[in-house]
């Protein structure tokens, strides 16, 4: 029997010829990406193992995002915490007193450190984004990166996988993050529970690679483990510009077997938002359009983008964010937030009354930089709108596509942005 | 391994991880402290409800959400013994096992549980004793390697012994 591109990954890496979903494996790991819990639990969970080495400090990526710059004491000598551990093992890539990088989910594969077939996994859930780089990625928490660190090695449950076959191409107005919050909303947020996303057909391949990522970061709000594109020329240049590295690119097996299939055509997808305070709670714009809004906020490992910025700009040039509105842009990475610069996003931006922040996760977790207050409502391009997630508990989210997080802040409504473009 | 024993504290579905520990506590070092806040926005009367040795019956997708292994520390710093949930997250039942707290996926109805019903567990035969309503119920044993996980109290203690040998 074939193999989906999750087993072939799972085969690669581990001693085995062949496996089947449901079984236990172990496998070597390798990458790991760590950000500011290596200062939470990690770092004292791994003293208490009383050795002083890690597996292989080249194999470690560190980067702080979450809380950068400090903005409390507690956040500031977390990141103290993190830089003492960076040291003390002798990390490599030690980006823990470089600020200026940007967002972990970004910046890791901007530096060519996902690569089709490769393994990794990360102390935070959206390590998933890797996929779009055909490759598997994954998050765990403080115990499991602990694991990892000390051995190298790490117990994986096979995933069933999902196919989902996408034809079509996207009208003006609707993007990525239309398309995973409406098959988020289709399935619902236990849909995809331990499963393994697999993207395939002709309409996956007119995703962007920025696109693909804003798809592969969300697969993990349906509950699944990996969310993997086929691979394309689309990928190769991509790669050819980032790494030197060989790698060998993975397509499942002609008779691979899929517990589900599902069907997408990306012409019939409209610009949606995912209601409070569920990611699966789906709507489409017109149940929704007209809800006043206090804060778009544009940015996040999900929809910081050139791409993003790119139709934000469109849709904001010239004007001005409603009076009672405050629209927050913050690029996802140093080199988008450059290119940006370069590109004359920022002037249009500021021009239009955004704010633009330094690239970190920020106002996403309720962190910093636009934190919300009771009642208030938000319009977002982030991925989650639990109870209380960007502040107050009673503040409410609204998730949506960078498109529509820029006319809502035009407007301060919620905007169907087709109008526009 | 021993039977838990524990009165039942009962939870609805989807109960996230922003839930468990809302973001503005992830920065404090004390996790006596952090546990204080432990599902304050959906049930902010959970601390003072709950005694130690309490079990928590959940419904679908608990643990949806973050990485955050804090979620499930702040339970075991509040001395819960145990999770019986619907289903359980991914990343937030590995967790679980890591920490040495077993994570017992079974599809339970109001019928079963109600909240102070006195339980007794027994992971080795994957059978849950309700002892106020005289009912047993039957779950999915853990494979075994998980079991000696959490009969090691957590996977560092096992590693630990591992790398001392």
């Amino acid at each position: 029997m074939g193999h989906t591109i999750a087993e072939k990954i799972l085969i690669n890496h581990s001693n085995l010829k062949n496996i089947s979903p449901g079984q236990f494996i172990d496998c070597d790991i390798d990458l790991i990406m760590v950000h500011e819990q290596l200062g939470g639990r990690i770092h004292k969970e791994y003293e208490k193992l009383g050795i002083d080495y890690v597996w292989d400090p080249d194999k470690i990526f560190f980067i702080l995002d979450h809380w950068i710059p400090a903005p409390t004491i507690s956040a500031a000598q977390m990141h103290q915490d993190c830089r003492k551990f960076a040291e003390k093992y002798k990390f490599i890539h030690n980006f823990g007193y470089q600020l200026d990088r940007g967002i972990c989910h970004q910046v890791l594969p901007e530096m060519g450190f996902a690569r089709p077939g490769m393994l990794i996994v990360g102390s935070d859930s959206h390590s998933t984004t890797y996929g779009a780089f055909n490759c598997l990625g994954t998050g765990i928490g403080a115990t499991d990166v602990s694991v990892v660190f000390a051995t190298g090695k790490l117990w994986f449950k096979v995933p069933e996988s999902f196919k989902i076959m996408i034809s079509g191409e996207f009208k003006k107005g609707v993007m990525a993050k239309d398309f995973i919050l409406t098959l988020i909303g289709d399935i619902s947020t236990k849909g995809a529970i331990y499963k393994s996303l697999e993207f395939h057909g002709h309409g996956a391949k007119t995703l962007s690679i920025d696109g693909r990522m804003t798809v592969s970061n969300m697969v993990v709000e349906a509950g699944a483990k990996f969310g993997i594109f086929i691979p394309d020329n689309k990928l190769e240049s991509w790669l050819a510009n980032r790494t030197r590295e060989s790698y060998k690119l993975i397509n499942p097996d002609n008779d691979s077997v899929y517990e589900k299939i599902f069907e997408y055509n990306l012409s019939e997808i409209t610009p949606v938002v995912a209601k409070p305070s569920d990611p699966g709670n789906l709507a489409g714009i017109e149940e929704v359009q007209g809800i006043e809004i206090d804060q778009a906020f544009l940015g996040s490992c999900t929809n910081g983008r050139m791409e993003d910025l790119l139709i934000a700009a469109k849709i904001l040039k010239g004007n001005t964010v409603d009076p009672n509105t405050r629209l927050i842009i913050i690029p996802a990475s140093k080199e988008i937030y450059k290119e940006a610069i370069q590109k004359g996003l920022i002037e249009i931006f500021i021009n239009a009354g955004a704010v633009i922040g330094n690239c970190t996760c920020g106002p996403c977790i309720g962190g910093h930089l636009g934190v919300l207050g009771p009642e208030e409502i938000c319009i977002s391009s982030t991925n989650r709108n639990f109870k209380g997630r960007m502040g107050h508990p009673t503040s409410e989210v609204y998730l949506a596509s960078p498109a529509t997080v820029a006319y809502s802040a035009l407007r301060g409504k919620i905007s169907d942005p087709r109008e526009v473009l | 391994m021993e039977k838990i024993v524990g009165f039942a504290y009962i939870l609805g579905d989807d109960i996230n991880t922003d839930d468990i520990v809302p973001s503005h506590t992830l920065t404090m070092r004390d996790t006596d402290e952090m546990a204080k806040y432990t599902l304050e926005f959906i049930d902010p009367n959970f601390t003072k409800n709950i005694d130690q040795g309490n079990i928590i019956i959940a419904g679908e997708n608990f643990g949806t959400g973050s990485s955050r292994e804090e979620a499930v520390n702040v339970f075991k710093v509040l001395g819960i013994k145990t999770i019986i949930a619907k289903s359980f997250a991914r990343i937030y039942f590995r967790n679980l096992i890591n920490l040495g707290i077993p994570g017992i996926t079974l599809n339970w109805d109001e019928k079963n549980f109600s909240k102070g019903d006195n339980l007794e567990i027994s992971l080795i035969q994957g059978l849950i004793f309700n002892k106020t309503k005289g009912v047993k119920l039957e779950f999915e044993r853990l494979p075994k390697f998980l079991t000696i996980i959490l009969e090691e109290g957590g996977i560092l203690n096992q590693l630990k012994k591992k790398l001392e040998k």
